[in-house]
């Protein structure tokens, strides 16, 4: 999993069965210190609570798919969580 | 798999119920040098860690999710092993320390 921002979302008419009425949030994944790492990329919702702004983790690759069982969603990546927290201690090794 | 050492952990309320119950690790992957390798991932914990340690982790899914116990969940990473030592052909000991607090 990874960290990151939901940073917007993304409307689609025309799409895969399989993400009707799917929410589709733009993340801009994070570093622990919170400063961007990579482009931002598009993901389900998997909590269906994420709001825009929110500090969100998500899961790739197939087993982003498996919240959304028994449908077979079309997803590479999925927000799992919504972050509360996070204890960093990086000097401490 | 890669190695890595844990750098700290997620707390999150809201959250796929197959996490419940399962420490999330903020986990750096390392290079055989000891510096960092890429981004550091989140990771769930199958074996009980603390922070500082150095640990095996596996990125794979189905490894993932199998070794937290939780099959057909959305788990791609997990840490599935405290390292001990790693030997290196050619070199006599790795060039970072292995245990948390004990390299001075």
């Amino acid at each position: 999993m990874q960290l990151g921002r939901v940073i917007g979302r993304i409307w689609a008419t025309v799409k895969d069965p399989g993400l009707h009425a799917q929410r589709m949030l733009l993340v801009q994944p994070l570093t622990p210190e919170l400063t961007p790492t990579a482009k931002p990329l598009v993901c389900l919702d998997g909590t269906n609570s994420v709001g825009a702004g929110e500090l969100i983790y998500w899961c790739g690759s197939k087993e982003s798919s498996f919240p959304f069982l028994p449908a077979e969603v079309p997803t590479n990546a999925t927000i799992v969580g919504i972050v509360d927290e996070l204890h960093i201690e990086r000097d401490r090794c | 798999m890669l190695i890595g050492r844990v750098i700290g952990e997620v707390v999150a309320t809201e959250k796929h119920a197959s996490h419940a119950g399962r420490t999330a690790l903020l986990v750096q992957p390392l290079d055989l040098d000891g510096t960092n390798r890429g981004n550091a991932i989140i990771a769930l914990d199958a074996i009980g860690v603390g922070i500082g340690e150095c640990v095996l982790l596996t990125t794979e899914g189905y490894s993932a999710m199998t070794s937290v116990g939780r099959p057909n969940s959305p788990i791609d990473a997990a840490v599935i092993g405290v390292i001990d030592a790693v030997e290196i052909v050619g070199a006599a000991t790795l060039a970072f320390p292995i245990r948390p607090g004990k390299h001075e």
